[in-house]
């Protein structure tokens, strides 16, 4: 009825080579995709709101398209086109990094158009007012305030984009999971090997979320 | 580059061209990439769709569980399962539902693998469900509860009759996201072989060295099935409207 666990697969010796590349790479790859993704997110954010249709159409139909499609799909995709279009493969870790940059900044572009749209018409106003230009009122009085608003939800996407890292298993990328995979496979403890990961991903998910609750609860600005 | 849709027409061993594409759905037929792509549409849409089952029955009684204040410890209970299922990634969860649970407990191995799929997403979504759902709940004024309990209701009945109906119609528009993200999930059981469009993208492009007419055809299909989801999700948000009490769209503003 049972089967067992052998449990000294769970040792540092034994898996710890495999697994701290593994974990560089998702780790790496979350801040790289999170800092691009706001980056290049904020800029689509700003399209869409410019008013200007020239700028808002191409924005939108980005962020929807990328928004519709599966991330596995997408991650399929780049490793299909990007060799395509620059002559010469790179990889299944670079093609990872720029797929997560690309698609994340769909939807991180969203949550800063949420966070600029929530900051009161007043705010806005009183800008223009005193006589600030579009660009001195979003940098001096929207932004600042706008960011202080979404960090704790651009933390719970960050916190979704680690669990999210995993999928470049799709196209072979080495990270955390393919890590444990592989030395799970090495030593014929597939079943270890997965249970550790699972381990693993929940101590460091359910540990940031906590963290970000605690954080949430003292920065929220007080009106 | 050009493209070459007559790839659809090939048989899918021998890469021969088969006259009417369809002929893989008539008996003995030589069965084509289009005939593929359309099982792989309908596996999709079933584990998407019977996951989404399993989700929304599960999300409704772990997000109820999670507001009833006066037992702690099922309230509690029901916390430990959203972050238990909330905290690890959907494609280690589908490899602990297919390597390791039936590693452990040996009668699992006689369920078929598309079963253990479809739990695994459906529970993985039901964490986020039941958020939707306690957020519901919450969101409605504490009288509600009282008044329902004052009438002499009991627990259940106030549920039943009093927050349920409320909360259920306020949490349509995130459970319309929700419904469309279980269809690009599902996508995620392509890694233990379940023959759905993002396995039969893979597979195919490689076979027929056309991935990109492969690729675009899975992924217009996605993008139509999250849409007709969308669609009928609005339908239900139309009917279920409770009258004069959701603020109409495109009011509001300053």
């Amino acid at each position: 009825m049972l089967g067992s666990l052998d449990l000294s697969f769970f040792r540092w010796e034994v898996i710890g080579p495999f697994v701290a590349k593994g974990m560089w790479f998702s780790v790496w790859l979350t801040i790289i995709a999170t800092l691009g993704g706001i980056a290049l997110g904020t800029v689509l954010a700003l399209m869409r709101l410019s008013g200007k249709t020239l700028l808002e159409l191409p924005a939108a139909a980005y962020v929807n398209t990328m928004r519709s499609v599966p991330l596995v799909m997408v991650l399929l995709w780049f490793f299909l086109l990007i060799p395509f279009f620059i002559g010469r493969p790179i990889g299944p870790e670079n093609s990872a990094v720029i797929t997560f940059v690309a698609f994340e900044a769909a939807y991180f572009s969203e949550i800063v158009r949420a966070g600029i749209q929530s900051i009161p018409r007043g705010q806005v106003n009183a800008g223009y007012a005193m006589g600030m230009t579009y660009g001195q009122n979003m940098r001096l009085v929207i932004l600042p305030q706008a960011f202080r608003n979404m960090l704790p939800v651009f933390l719970t996407q960050t916190i979704i984009l680690f669990q999210d890292t995993s999928l470049v298993y799709a196209i072979n990328a080495s990270d955390l999971l393919k890590g444990l995979e592989t030395a799970g496979k090495n030593y014929g403890r597939p079943v270890e090997a997965y249970l550790l990961a699972a381990i693993v991903y929940f101590i460091i998910c359910w540990g940031l979320s906590f963290m970000v609750k605690r954080l949430q609860a003292r920065i929220a600005i007080i009106r | 580059m050009a493209w070459n849709w007559q790839v659809f027409c090939q048989e899918t061993t021998t890469n021969e061209h088969v006259p009417g594409c369809l002929a893989g759905f008539a008996k003995g037929g030589d069965q084509t990439y289009l005939n593929w792509i359309i099982t792989a549409w309908g596996w999709t849409l079933s584990v998407a769709l019977s996951a989404l089952v399993v989700a929304l029955v599960a999300g409704l009684v772990v997000g109820t569980a999670r507001t009833l204040t006066n037992n702690p410890v099922i309230s509690r209970l029901a916390t430990a399962w959203v972050e238990l299922f909330r905290n690890i990634p959907l494609l280690v969860q589908i490899f602990l539902w297919y390597f390791v649970l039936p590693g452990i407990f040996l009668p699992l191995r006689e369920i078929p693998s598309v079963v253990l799929v479809v739990l695994a997403l459906g529970l993985f979504t039901s964490a986020r469900i039941a958020e939707q759902v306690r957020a519901g709940i919450q969101s409605l004024p504490r009288g509600q509860r009282y008044a329902g309990l004052a009438m002499g209701f009991s627990t259940a009945q106030t549920y039943r009759y009093v927050l349920l109906p409320m909360a259920l119609r306020i949490i349509i528009p995130p459970l319309t996201s929700e419904s469309m993200n279980i269809i690009k999930n599902s996508s995620v059981a392509f890694a233990v072989s379940i023959a759905e469009l993002t396995f039969f993208s893979r597979q195919s492009g490689e076979e027929t060295g056309a991935p990109i007419e492969m690729y675009l055809a899975a992924t217009v299909l996605y993008a139509i099935s999250a849409f007709v989801i969308n669609r009928i999700m609005t339908f239900i948000e139309r009917r279920t409207r409770v009258p004069g009490f959701v603020a109409s769209a495109g009011g509001g503003g300053h």
